[in-house]
């Protein structure tokens, strides 16, 4: 499968991310269109690994060249767990003040 | 046209249709449910790419735990009707252009990348021995670190969730 049949799928991901972030108002959509997008990215980082492997492994069998994109797949998914654990009660907390997860009422900086 | 490819353009295909769902639904309750269908997508390509240990803890961490708990905040609120109403049309219409733009630039800008070929189906990069080493060798501190940044994050979840102050 050559690489940019990858490239434009997780392009394609990324953008309706982007779309999604800005269009929805609700909180929750916007969190979960970020975790599509951060989905968009590892599936680009393993095809780039499987990639690289695959030209070094013609040269040197036993390689273990691409491992590293994979562990970075693994720390990127710790990262957005930690995220989501925080952004929820971050959207909680809101709930429980505005009664709302409406973004349009978090505009207090413009008065 | 072989298996691989077959397998390879259905998940392409159910991904992106599921993703666009996500966007589109009103039900926050539909949008989660869709959107754990592209995180089985997503999953079904690791197993394509034979990076197995990547398949599974995609499934278990993004699917299983963060999907639940996306859930548990919604039923919570009690927010799975079809809310969000739609003042300003324009708004949207720009967001989507402006997401639109961004694809272009992209694809303008990577149409000209090389026709390397991913290995499909083989190697063993992906599995849980290799990447275990790697991880327990040369990736111990940021590993160590990491459990910090989860024991920061649950006080942080705590401090921020508990009631009054």
């Amino acid at each position: 499968m050559p690489i940019y049949n990858y490239i434009y799928v997780a392009l394609t991901l990324f953008c309706i991310g982007v779309a999604g972030v800005l269009t929805r108002r609700n909180a929750i959509i916007i969190f979960m269109c970020i975790e599509l997008m951060l989905n968009a990215v590892n599936l680009l980082l393993v095809a780039f690994s499987k990639m690289h492997y695959a030209t070094a492994v013609a040269n040197a069998p036993g390689t273990t060249v691409g491992t590293d994109a994979q562990l970075f797949v693994f720390f990127i998914m710790v990262v957005a767990a930690a995220e989501v654990s925080v952004g929820l009660a971050i959207i909680v907390m809101m709930y429980r003040n505005t009664h709302s997860i409406d973004i349009n009422f978090l505009n207090r900086l413009k008065h | 046209m072989n298996i691989t490819e077959i397998l390879f353009w259905f998940l392409s295909a159910l991904a992106i249709a599921s993703a666009l769902m996500v966007v589109l639904s009103k039900n926050p309750v539909h949008s989660v449910l869709w959107l754990i269908m592209v995180f089985f997508a997503i999953s079904g390509h690791y197993i394509l790419l034979n990076a197995q240990f990547l398949f599974i803890v995609n499934l278990i961490v993004y699917a299983g735990a963060i999907m639940v708990l996306f859930l548990f905040v919604i039923m919570l609120m009690n927010l799975n009707t079809d809310t969000e109403p739609q003042k300003n049309k324009w708004l949207k219409v720009a967001g989507v252009v402006a997401g639109g733009c961004l694809m272009l630039v992209f694809v303008a800008a990577l149409k000209s990348s090389g026709t390397q070929q991913v290995q499909m189906g083989e190697g063993n990069i992906g599995l849980i021995e290799n990447l275990g080493k790697a991880l327990f060798n040369e990736y111990v501190l940021p590993f160590e670190i990491s459990s910090v940044l989860f024991l920061s994050a649950m006080v942080g979840a705590v401090v921020i969730g508990k009631k009054g102050d």
